[in-house]
């Protein structure tokens, strides 16, 4: 795809953020994916361009992060939280299961173009814990059937919203301009925090 | 018994605690007022004072860290903020900035103004888009409303997906449009840190516990903890637990003060091992229940306060696969730059699944040990002794576990027993 004008000017105001304009390759990379879906050989040599660096300079950077795909995945990408805390109380069964149900492996993405599955490292909500995350989004307190009963929905074009998030699930493409910094005016939608997390507030009002 | 006392978590049950309008309905915005009237050497005075310590992990003084900013070096300076959060267990500045960003804005402010710094750089991990939401619109909100861009900006950045940019220095390098690599120190970040300028590297917890010290006073802040240890803190709870979760709590509070408030174990079960402060720091038994959950407490013990992130496991769980499991994760989060830690980590994953598979023998073990003893303390960074820390620990207290997978040729233990929805179907 080529990038558009206004995708250019964009990127101008990504780079004012910084005192010096090197510090703006991540989210110039992240942008890159809000538009392309991944990191491109087309996206690689704009940045590089932009920001007067070789695009092998531009490559070091992506490689190193695992947030930067290097192919095309789902327009709602799974992870599933498989470090030690999730793994246990679920998350390795989750991800198994996954696996069979969607027919793809590791980094895999169904064939419709629809889902792809990654097992993910800590999330940080461990009291939430079995975790996944699409794309992105926190999907707390799952189990087999609830993960497979999400990916159906994301399948049937209609996926289930996460459960502390917006009120819909945003596509990769849109949630990756998210983390481009850029502004989708949905912060207010979604709960100020889940029951653990006021648990203890919760408590401490009962006089504990 | 002691009491939970939240402080930053006072206000979270409110539905708009993440609006300006509800940050401000319980006195938002008027520490930084206070400050900025303040003297810049006055407020590293007050926070020296208060005892508070850093909330990532290291538990460095927080005033002290400011103090080290050279004054009058007619040199820009900086502040970023660690919102990286990513150390196993760990959860406690995600629902922070998820419930309520501008009291890390207003801490910024005064820890600006403090260090004399212009720029402030909020570094948050790349997988929390909606928290990446809730803080972006913080700040669009405190520069319309005139509190930010009066002489401080703050600046959001998003990291991509790397455990290795929470230690400080590659977070600089990371946030600077590198590979994130630790850099060698000296020079310290506050003598040569983000563009080579003096800087400041806090955790979100630690800044974002500063405006209720301003407002407060020191004396107030020292009221509450230990001798060393002062003030509040997050202990995230997680794990098989009746009910995990975030508990705000004066430093000193043990593990059996929290479990007895929040509903003990998980009916049924019983505790077998669990992280005082996520899994680089070693693991503690039930023998370990009334340490005091401080920074000299839990050293006094042998392992680290760090990050407060009790991840519990019960009686269900093989501590092989578990250790493998975190063993896998530093594998795969080492970022290369050394040679200990990125072969280290290698040759400890392959020995560790040949044990949970049941092959191998006892000298294994002791290869094991010999092989953390040359990483632990010979790493650029502390990535590699972390990963030493389950290791170890686990080997101290359940050798024989590691042992019967080598007698009975595989682990001996049912992986869904141990998992939440046993029975339930699934």
């Amino acid at each position: 795809m080529a990038f558009i004008a206004e995708d250019l000017q964009i990127m101008e105001t990504i780079i004012k953020r910084y005192p010096r304009p090197r510090s703006a390759i991540m989210p110039l990379l992240h942008f890159v994916q809000s538009r392309a879906g991944y990191v491109t050989n087309e996206g690689i040599e704009l940045i590089a361009k932009q920001l007067q660096l070789e695009a092998a300079e531009v490559t070091a950077v992506s490689t190193f992060y695992t947030q930067y795909k290097p192919s095309a995945i789902g327009e709602y990408h799974v992870g599933v939280c498989t470090n030690t805390l999730c793994a246990v109380m679920g998350g390795d069964a989750i991800f198994a299961g996954l696996k069979d149900h969607l027919g793809i492996e590791n980094d895999g993405v169904t064939p419709d173009g629809k889902v792809s599955l990654e097992h993910i490292e800590c999330n940080a909500a461990c009291d939430y814990a079995p975790v996944v995350m699409a794309n992105w989004e926190f999907y707390d307190n799952q189990t087999v059937q609830s993960a497979k009963d999400l990916v159906d929905s994301m399948r049937a074009g209609n996926p289930k919203p996460p459960t502390r998030g917006p009120n819909k699930l945003v596509t990769w493409k849109e949630a990756s301009a998210v983390l481009a910094g850029l502004n989708d005016g949905l912060a207010h939608e979604g709960v100020q925090a889940g029951q653990p997390t006021l648990l203890g507030l919760k408590l401490s009002k009962e006089g504990k | 018994m002691t009491k939970l006392a939240p402080v930053l978590s006072a206000h979270w049950d409110e539905k708009d605690s993440f609006t300006i309008e509800g940050y401000k309905r319980h006195g938002g915005y008027k520490a930084a007022e206070k400050a900025l009237a303040m003297d810049p050497d006055a407020v590293i005075q007050l926070v020296k004072d208060s005892g508070l310590r850093g909330r990532g992990g290291a538990g460095f003084p927080t005033g002290m860290k400011w103090g080290f900013i050279p004054q009058g070096d007619n040199k820009d300076h900086y502040l970023v903020v660690n919102a990286d959060e990513s150390e196993p267990g760990t959860c406690k500045d995600t629902p922070l900035l998820m419930a309520n960003p501008h009291v890390l804005i207003e801490g910024c402010i005064i820890a600006c103004h403090a260090i004399r710094a212009k720029h402030a750089f909020i570094y948050i991990r790349g997988e929390v888009t909606h928290v990446v939401r809730r803080v972006n619109q913080a700040i669009t909100d405190a520069y319309a409303a005139g509190i930010l861009g009066n002489g401080i900006d703050v600046v959001l950045h998003i990291g991509a997906g790397a455990y290795i940019c929470g230690e400080e220095t590659a977070l600089l390098d990371s946030l600077e449009g590198f590979r994130g690599q630790p850099r060698l120190r000296p020079p310290f970040p506050a003598i040569a840190g983000l563009y080579a300028r003096p800087t400041v590297v806090n955790n979100v917890e630690s800044i974002a516990s500063v405006p209720a010290i301003v407002m407060n006073g020191a004396d107030w802040y020292q009221s509450m903890g230990t001798e060393k240890s002062k003030g509040t803190t997050l202990y995230s709870l997680s794990g098989h637990v009746a009910n995990p979760g975030q508990f705000e709590a004066p430093l000193g509070i043990t593990l059996r003060e929290i479990l007895e408030l929040s509903g003990g174990i998980r009916a049924g079960h019983k505790l077998k091992f669990w992280t005082p402060g996520g899994s680089s720091t070693p693991l503690f038994t039930d023998e370990h229940l009334d340490v005091p959950l401080d920074y000299e407490g839990v050293a006094a013990a042998g392992s680290m306060l760090g990050t407060k992130a009790l991840q519990i496991f019960d009686e269900t769980t093989c501590v092989v696969r578990a250790v493998l499991r975190w063993t896998e994760f530093y594998k795969h989060e080492s970022c290369g730059k050394c040679t200990p830690c990125r072969e280290g980590t290698w040759w400890l994953v392959q020995i560790l699944r040949d044990l949970e598979a049941g092959v191998g023998t006892e000298a294994d073990l002791e290869k094991l040990l010999d092989l953390c003893d040359n990483i632990m303390g010979r790493s650029f960074c502390a990535l590699g002794d972390g990963a030493t820390s389950p290791i170890t620990s686990s080997i101290k207290y359940f050798r024989d576990e590691y042992i019967a997978h080598l007698t009975t040729g595989g682990c001996p233990f049912d992986p869904v027993a141990s998992t939440l929805f046993v029975g339930a179907g699934a």
